[in-house]
Protein backbone atom coordinates (compact mmCIF):
# COMPACT_ATOMS: atom_id res chain seq x y z
CA UNK A 1 0.00 0.00 0.00
CA UNK A 2 2.72 2.33 0.68
CA UNK A 3 4.31 1.54 -2.38
CA UNK A 4 1.37 2.35 -4.39
CA UNK A 5 1.18 5.62 -2.53
CA UNK A 6 4.98 6.45 -3.19
CA UNK A 7 4.05 5.38 -7.00
CA UNK A 8 0.76 7.90 -6.96
CA UNK A 9 2.95 10.32 -5.73
CA UNK A 10 5.31 10.05 -8.51
CA UNK A 11 3.09 10.02 -11.10
CA UNK A 12 1.12 13.21 -9.69
CA UNK A 13 4.31 14.78 -9.71
CA UNK A 14 5.45 13.87 -13.11
CA UNK A 15 2.06 14.74 -14.47
CA UNK A 16 2.07 18.09 -12.78
CA UNK A 17 5.53 18.90 -14.52
CA UNK A 18 3.93 18.24 -17.35
CA UNK A 19 2.64 21.74 -18.73
CA UNK A 20 5.50 23.36 -17.33
CA UNK A 21 8.51 21.40 -18.77
CA UNK A 22 6.60 21.49 -21.94
CA UNK A 23 6.14 18.52 -23.82
CA UNK A 24 4.26 20.63 -25.83
CA UNK A 25 4.17 19.59 -29.33
CA UNK A 26 4.45 21.02 -32.71
CA UNK A 27 0.76 22.05 -33.54
CA UNK A 28 -0.62 19.43 -35.88
CA UNK A 29 -1.49 20.99 -38.85
CA UNK A 30 -4.35 22.23 -39.74
CA UNK A 31 -5.48 20.77 -42.79
CA UNK A 32 -8.13 22.84 -45.55
CA UNK A 33 -11.48 20.48 -45.78
CA UNK A 34 -13.21 21.33 -49.18
CA UNK A 35 -16.58 22.60 -48.09
CA UNK A 36 -19.63 21.33 -49.69
CA UNK A 37 -21.99 19.00 -49.67
CA UNK A 38 -21.54 15.49 -51.29
CA UNK A 39 -17.74 16.80 -51.39
CA UNK A 40 -15.83 14.06 -51.27
CA UNK A 41 -11.69 13.01 -52.29
CA UNK A 42 -11.12 10.79 -55.46
CA UNK A 43 -10.19 8.48 -52.55
CA UNK A 44 -10.52 7.77 -48.91
CA UNK A 45 -8.77 10.47 -46.53
CA UNK A 46 -6.66 7.50 -44.80
CA UNK A 47 -5.24 6.26 -48.51
CA UNK A 48 -4.89 9.63 -49.96
CA UNK A 49 -2.43 10.51 -46.66
CA UNK A 50 -0.42 7.90 -47.31
CA UNK A 51 -0.38 6.93 -50.92
CA UNK A 52 -1.09 10.86 -52.43
CA UNK A 53 2.30 11.08 -53.66
CA UNK A 54 1.97 7.54 -55.88
CA UNK A 55 -1.01 8.67 -57.24
CA UNK A 56 0.21 11.77 -58.68
CA UNK A 57 3.92 10.10 -59.29
CA UNK A 58 1.40 7.22 -62.24
CA UNK A 59 -0.62 10.05 -63.44
CA UNK A 60 2.16 12.17 -63.82
CA UNK A 61 4.18 9.91 -66.48
CA UNK A 62 1.10 9.04 -68.10
CA UNK A 63 0.06 12.43 -68.80
CA UNK A 64 3.13 13.60 -70.00
CA UNK A 65 4.34 10.49 -71.72
CA UNK A 66 1.08 9.30 -73.46
CA UNK A 67 -1.25 12.52 -73.14
CA UNK A 68 -3.78 11.27 -70.59
CA UNK A 69 -5.09 13.60 -69.07
CA UNK A 70 -7.78 12.49 -66.93
CA UNK A 71 -8.40 14.57 -64.21
CA UNK A 72 -9.03 12.46 -60.99
CA UNK A 73 -5.52 11.96 -59.80
CA UNK A 74 -3.93 15.12 -61.30
CA UNK A 75 -2.51 17.78 -59.22
CA UNK A 76 -4.25 20.34 -60.68
CA UNK A 77 -7.45 18.71 -59.19
CA UNK A 78 -6.37 18.44 -55.75
CA UNK A 79 -5.54 22.05 -56.40
CA UNK A 80 -8.55 23.16 -57.67
CA UNK A 81 -10.34 21.76 -54.16
CA UNK A 82 -8.17 22.04 -51.15
CA UNK A 83 -6.68 25.44 -51.95
CA UNK A 84 -8.57 28.27 -51.67
CA UNK A 85 -8.55 31.80 -49.68
CA UNK A 86 -7.93 31.56 -46.11
CA UNK A 87 -10.41 33.98 -43.82
CA UNK A 88 -8.61 37.09 -44.68
CA UNK A 89 -9.41 36.25 -48.43
CA UNK A 90 -6.10 36.02 -49.35
CA UNK A 91 -4.53 32.88 -51.53
CA UNK A 92 -1.44 31.72 -50.25
CA UNK A 93 1.81 30.74 -51.66
CA UNK A 94 3.12 27.06 -51.48
CA UNK A 95 6.04 28.38 -49.42
CA UNK A 96 3.74 29.21 -46.36
CA UNK A 97 2.40 27.05 -43.78
CA UNK A 98 -1.15 27.71 -44.41
CA UNK A 99 -1.09 26.19 -47.72
CA UNK A 100 -2.57 22.70 -47.86
CA UNK A 101 0.40 20.68 -49.22
CA UNK A 102 2.93 22.60 -47.52
CA UNK A 103 1.06 22.29 -43.74
CA UNK A 104 1.83 18.32 -43.91
CA UNK A 105 5.24 18.58 -45.59
CA UNK A 106 6.49 21.24 -43.09
CA UNK A 107 4.99 19.11 -40.25
CA UNK A 108 6.85 16.00 -41.39
CA UNK A 109 10.10 17.77 -42.83
CA UNK A 110 9.28 16.78 -46.54
CA UNK A 111 10.91 18.65 -48.92
CA UNK A 112 8.71 18.82 -51.93
CA UNK A 113 10.01 20.63 -55.53
CA UNK A 114 6.87 20.09 -57.18
CA UNK A 115 5.42 23.81 -56.91
CA UNK A 116 9.37 25.07 -58.57
CA UNK A 117 7.16 24.53 -61.72
CA UNK A 118 3.70 24.06 -61.41
CA UNK A 119 1.21 26.26 -60.34
CA UNK A 120 0.44 26.27 -56.25
CA UNK A 121 -3.46 27.52 -56.60
CA UNK A 122 -6.59 27.47 -58.93
CA UNK A 123 -5.90 29.06 -62.24
CA UNK A 124 -8.54 31.13 -61.41
CA UNK A 125 -6.06 33.43 -58.57
CA UNK A 126 -3.42 33.18 -60.67
CA UNK A 127 -2.94 36.75 -61.37
CA UNK A 128 -0.50 37.70 -64.49
CA UNK A 129 0.14 40.57 -65.73
CA UNK A 130 -0.16 39.83 -69.91
CA UNK A 131 3.51 39.75 -71.73
CA UNK A 132 3.25 43.11 -73.26
CA UNK A 133 5.11 43.41 -76.37
CA UNK A 134 7.85 45.55 -74.99
CA UNK A 135 8.32 42.48 -72.07
CA UNK A 136 7.97 39.80 -74.40
CA UNK A 137 11.41 38.33 -73.80
CA UNK A 138 11.93 37.55 -77.49
CA UNK A 139 14.49 38.35 -79.53
CA UNK A 140 14.09 38.71 -83.87
CA UNK A 141 17.18 37.42 -85.66
CA UNK A 142 18.26 38.40 -89.25
CA UNK A 143 20.58 36.04 -91.32
CA UNK A 144 21.81 36.25 -94.63
CA UNK A 145 21.71 33.78 -96.67
CA UNK A 146 20.47 30.82 -98.32
CA UNK A 147 18.41 28.37 -95.57
CA UNK B 1 -42.67 34.80 -78.84
CA UNK B 2 -42.38 31.02 -77.07
CA UNK B 3 -41.01 28.68 -79.25
CA UNK B 4 -43.13 24.95 -79.11
CA UNK B 5 -41.14 21.82 -79.44
CA UNK B 6 -42.12 19.93 -81.83
CA UNK B 7 -42.37 16.57 -80.45
CA UNK B 8 -43.34 14.10 -83.01
CA UNK B 9 -40.34 15.76 -85.10
CA UNK B 10 -38.27 14.91 -81.63
CA UNK B 11 -39.10 11.52 -81.49
CA UNK B 12 -38.44 10.86 -85.56
CA UNK B 13 -35.16 11.97 -84.66
CA UNK B 14 -34.51 9.69 -82.07
CA UNK B 15 -35.71 7.01 -83.62
CA UNK B 16 -33.82 7.97 -86.58
CA UNK B 17 -30.48 7.89 -84.18
CA UNK B 18 -31.55 4.51 -82.68
CA UNK B 19 -31.74 2.90 -86.40
CA UNK B 20 -28.86 4.07 -87.40
CA UNK B 21 -26.56 3.16 -84.69
CA UNK B 22 -27.69 0.15 -85.03
CA UNK B 23 -27.13 -0.24 -88.42
CA UNK B 24 -23.49 0.19 -88.69
CA UNK B 25 -22.23 -2.76 -87.04
CA UNK B 26 -20.49 -2.71 -83.58
CA UNK B 27 -17.05 -1.65 -83.46
CA UNK B 28 -16.87 0.28 -86.46
CA UNK B 29 -16.90 4.53 -86.18
CA UNK B 30 -18.53 6.72 -88.94
CA UNK B 31 -16.46 9.36 -88.10
CA UNK B 32 -12.82 7.76 -86.50
CA UNK B 33 -10.39 10.62 -87.82
CA UNK B 34 -12.95 13.83 -86.83
CA UNK B 35 -13.30 12.20 -83.30
CA UNK B 36 -11.97 13.64 -80.05
CA UNK B 37 -9.57 11.71 -78.33
CA UNK B 38 -11.16 10.53 -74.89
CA UNK B 39 -9.10 11.86 -72.42
CA UNK B 40 -8.31 8.58 -70.77
CA UNK B 41 -6.73 7.06 -74.03
CA UNK B 42 -3.19 7.25 -75.11
CA UNK B 43 -2.15 8.92 -78.05
CA UNK B 44 -1.62 7.00 -80.94
CA UNK B 45 0.68 6.64 -83.92
CA UNK B 46 -2.22 6.99 -86.22
CA UNK B 47 -2.20 10.78 -86.63
CA UNK B 48 1.35 12.97 -86.53
CA UNK B 49 1.08 16.54 -85.77
CA UNK B 50 2.50 18.98 -87.96
CA UNK B 51 2.48 22.89 -88.94
CA UNK B 52 2.82 24.28 -92.30
CA UNK B 53 3.97 28.34 -92.03
CA UNK B 54 3.24 30.41 -95.32
CA UNK B 55 6.15 32.96 -95.13
CA UNK B 56 4.36 35.07 -98.01
CA UNK B 57 1.58 35.83 -95.87
CA UNK B 58 3.83 36.25 -92.67
CA UNK B 59 4.29 39.63 -91.91
CA UNK B 60 7.55 41.63 -91.13
CA UNK B 61 7.73 42.79 -87.54
CA UNK B 62 4.44 41.04 -86.89
CA UNK B 63 4.81 39.23 -83.48
CA UNK B 64 0.89 38.09 -83.29
CA UNK B 65 2.01 34.14 -82.87
CA UNK B 66 4.74 34.94 -80.37
CA UNK B 67 2.93 36.75 -77.86
CA UNK B 68 0.30 34.40 -78.22
CA UNK B 69 2.43 32.05 -76.92
CA UNK B 70 4.65 33.97 -74.77
CA UNK B 71 0.90 34.44 -73.40
CA UNK B 72 -0.48 31.21 -73.15
CA UNK B 73 3.14 29.92 -71.55
CA UNK B 74 3.54 32.64 -69.51
CA UNK B 75 6.69 33.17 -70.70
CA UNK B 76 8.49 36.67 -69.43
CA UNK B 77 11.51 38.27 -69.92
CA UNK B 78 14.05 39.26 -67.59
CA UNK B 79 15.82 41.66 -69.71
CA UNK B 80 18.63 39.22 -71.15
CA UNK B 81 17.30 38.25 -74.57
CA UNK B 82 20.48 36.52 -75.21
CA UNK B 83 19.15 33.65 -72.46
CA UNK B 84 15.02 34.89 -72.16
CA UNK B 85 12.99 32.06 -72.81
CA UNK B 86 11.62 32.05 -76.00
CA UNK B 87 9.69 28.69 -78.16
CA UNK B 88 9.03 30.94 -80.96
CA UNK B 89 11.36 33.28 -83.06
CA UNK B 90 10.66 35.50 -85.49
CA UNK B 91 13.76 35.70 -88.44
CA UNK B 92 14.46 37.67 -90.88
CA UNK B 93 16.15 35.65 -94.00
CA UNK B 94 17.35 38.12 -96.77
CA UNK B 95 19.23 37.29 -100.16
CA UNK B 96 22.45 38.50 -100.28
CA UNK B 97 22.12 38.78 -104.16
CA UNK B 98 18.29 40.26 -104.70
CA UNK B 99 17.85 41.68 -101.30
CA UNK B 100 14.66 39.85 -101.24
CA UNK B 101 13.53 39.80 -97.17
CA UNK B 102 10.95 37.39 -95.81
CA UNK B 103 10.12 36.72 -92.46
CA UNK B 104 8.89 33.27 -90.90
CA UNK B 105 8.53 32.50 -87.16
CA UNK B 106 10.68 29.20 -86.07
CA UNK B 107 10.21 27.32 -83.14
CA UNK B 108 10.71 23.70 -82.27
CA UNK B 109 10.52 22.18 -86.02
CA UNK B 110 9.45 18.64 -84.54
CA UNK B 111 11.80 16.31 -86.24
CA UNK B 112 10.44 12.86 -87.39
CA UNK B 113 14.43 11.90 -86.18
CA UNK B 114 15.36 14.96 -83.44
CA UNK B 115 19.10 15.02 -82.86
CA UNK B 116 17.66 16.99 -79.15
CA UNK B 117 16.49 13.08 -78.27
CA UNK B 118 19.67 11.73 -79.44
CA UNK B 119 21.79 13.15 -77.48
CA UNK B 120 19.83 13.85 -74.03
CA UNK B 121 21.50 11.84 -71.24
CA UNK B 122 18.16 10.87 -68.87
CA UNK B 123 15.45 10.45 -71.43
CA UNK B 124 13.86 13.75 -70.37
CA UNK B 125 13.95 14.64 -73.99
CA UNK B 126 11.45 12.75 -76.30
CA UNK B 127 9.37 12.25 -79.04
CA UNK B 128 5.69 11.42 -78.22
CA UNK B 129 4.57 8.39 -80.76
CA UNK B 130 2.20 11.37 -82.23
CA UNK B 131 5.26 12.97 -83.26
CA UNK B 132 5.35 15.50 -80.96
CA UNK B 133 8.63 16.36 -78.90
CA UNK B 134 9.32 17.62 -75.31
CA UNK B 135 11.41 18.08 -72.63
CA UNK B 136 9.93 15.84 -69.63
CA UNK B 137 10.82 18.38 -67.17
CA UNK B 138 10.64 15.99 -63.99
CA UNK B 139 14.01 14.13 -65.43
CA UNK B 140 15.29 16.91 -66.91
CA UNK B 141 19.44 17.49 -65.71
CA UNK B 142 19.43 21.04 -67.25
CA UNK B 143 22.92 19.79 -68.55
CA UNK B 144 21.96 21.91 -72.19
CA UNK B 145 23.07 19.10 -74.53
CA UNK B 146 19.76 19.08 -76.18
CA UNK B 147 20.20 22.80 -76.77
CA UNK B 148 23.68 22.63 -78.92
CA UNK B 149 22.33 19.42 -80.66
CA UNK B 150 19.36 21.23 -81.80
CA UNK B 151 19.81 22.77 -85.37
CA UNK B 152 17.10 25.54 -85.10
CA UNK B 153 18.37 26.94 -81.84
CA UNK B 154 14.25 25.70 -80.63
CA UNK B 155 14.91 25.16 -77.27
CA UNK B 156 15.60 27.65 -73.74
CA UNK B 157 17.33 27.12 -70.87
CA UNK B 158 15.51 28.96 -67.38
CA UNK B 159 17.48 30.64 -65.45
CA UNK B 160 15.95 32.48 -62.87
CA UNK B 161 13.49 30.74 -59.79
CA UNK B 162 9.97 31.25 -61.45
CA UNK B 163 6.87 32.46 -59.84
CA UNK B 164 2.68 32.39 -61.09
CA UNK B 165 2.94 29.49 -63.98
CA UNK B 166 0.37 29.14 -65.75
CA UNK B 167 -1.88 25.65 -64.75
CA UNK B 168 -1.37 24.11 -68.24
CA UNK B 169 2.16 25.25 -68.91
CA UNK B 170 4.50 23.92 -66.03
CA UNK B 171 7.94 25.40 -66.06
CA UNK B 172 10.69 26.18 -63.45
CA UNK B 173 14.50 26.49 -63.08
CA UNK B 174 17.11 24.33 -64.06
CA UNK B 175 15.30 22.83 -66.92
CA UNK B 176 14.93 23.00 -71.09
CA UNK B 177 12.59 24.08 -72.54
CA UNK B 178 10.71 24.32 -76.14
CA UNK B 179 7.39 24.77 -78.19
CA UNK B 180 5.08 22.01 -77.16
CA UNK B 181 2.64 22.52 -79.58
CA UNK B 182 0.70 23.04 -77.19
CA UNK B 183 0.08 19.98 -76.39
CA UNK B 184 -2.36 20.74 -73.66
CA UNK B 185 -4.48 22.07 -75.94
CA UNK B 186 -3.96 19.55 -78.99
CA UNK B 187 -5.02 16.47 -76.28
CA UNK B 188 -8.24 18.48 -75.95
CA UNK B 189 -8.96 18.47 -79.45
CA UNK B 190 -7.42 22.53 -79.68
CA UNK B 191 -5.17 24.22 -81.96
CA UNK B 192 -1.68 25.92 -80.82
CA UNK B 193 -1.97 29.55 -79.08
CA UNK B 194 0.06 30.83 -82.27
CA UNK B 195 -1.77 29.21 -85.12
CA UNK B 196 -5.30 30.25 -83.65
CA UNK B 197 -3.77 34.07 -83.09
CA UNK B 198 -2.65 34.02 -86.59
CA UNK B 199 -5.85 32.75 -87.91
CA UNK B 200 -7.72 35.30 -85.82
CA UNK B 201 -5.49 38.26 -86.45
CA UNK B 202 -6.93 37.50 -90.35
CA UNK B 203 -3.21 36.57 -91.47
CA UNK B 204 -3.98 33.02 -91.99
CA UNK B 205 -0.44 32.18 -92.34
CA UNK B 206 -0.11 29.05 -90.20
CA UNK B 207 -1.85 26.07 -90.15
CA UNK B 208 -2.15 23.44 -88.10
CA UNK B 209 -3.30 19.46 -88.48
CA UNK B 210 -2.64 15.89 -88.63
CA UNK B 211 0.49 15.08 -91.56
CA UNK B 212 -1.16 11.52 -91.45
CA UNK B 213 -4.79 12.43 -92.48
CA UNK B 214 -4.49 12.40 -96.34
CA UNK B 215 -7.93 14.65 -95.61
CA UNK B 216 -6.56 17.30 -93.42
CA UNK B 217 -6.83 21.20 -94.13
CA UNK B 218 -2.44 20.85 -94.05
CA UNK B 219 -1.98 17.47 -96.07
CA UNK B 220 -4.41 19.04 -99.07
CA UNK B 221 -2.23 22.46 -98.85
CA UNK B 222 0.88 20.53 -98.98
CA UNK B 223 0.07 18.12 -101.51
CA UNK B 224 -1.41 21.34 -103.72
CA UNK B 225 1.33 23.72 -103.16
CA UNK B 226 3.99 21.85 -101.34
CA UNK B 227 6.23 22.78 -98.52
CA UNK B 228 10.11 22.87 -97.20
CA UNK B 229 11.99 22.31 -94.48
CA UNK B 230 14.85 24.29 -93.29
CA UNK B 231 17.79 22.18 -93.34
CA UNK B 232 15.88 19.65 -95.52
CA UNK B 233 19.28 18.56 -96.01
CA UNK B 234 19.76 16.86 -92.37
CA UNK B 235 17.34 14.00 -93.01
CA UNK B 236 15.32 15.24 -90.27
CA UNK B 237 11.67 15.38 -91.34
CA UNK B 238 10.48 17.95 -89.88
CA UNK B 239 6.57 18.34 -88.28
CA UNK B 240 7.12 22.09 -89.25
CA UNK B 241 7.28 23.05 -93.10
CA UNK B 242 7.71 26.20 -94.85
CA UNK B 243 6.17 27.70 -98.04
CA UNK B 244 7.73 30.20 -100.14
CA UNK B 245 11.11 30.06 -98.89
Amino acid sequence: MKRFLHISIVLAGLAALLPVTGFAETPLPSIHEPKGEGVKCVKPESEMRRNHMNYILHQRDKTMHEGIRTETYSLANCIDCHVEPNENGEIVSHKSDEHFCNACHSYTSVTIDCFECHADRPQKYIKRASATKEDKGTSTNTQEGNL
Amino acid sequence: MAEQVDNSRRDFLTKAAVVGSITVAPGVFLHQSASAKPADEAVTNQKRWGMLIDTNKCAKGCTDCVDACNNEHGLTGFGRPETDAQYIRKVTLRDKQTEHELSLPLMCQHCESPPCVDVCPTGASFKRVDGIVLVDKHICIGCRYCMMACPYKARSFVHEALENQTLSAPRGKGTVESCTMCVHRVDNDGTPACVEACTAENHKAMIFGDLNDKNSEISNELKKHGGKQIRADLNLNTGVRYQGL
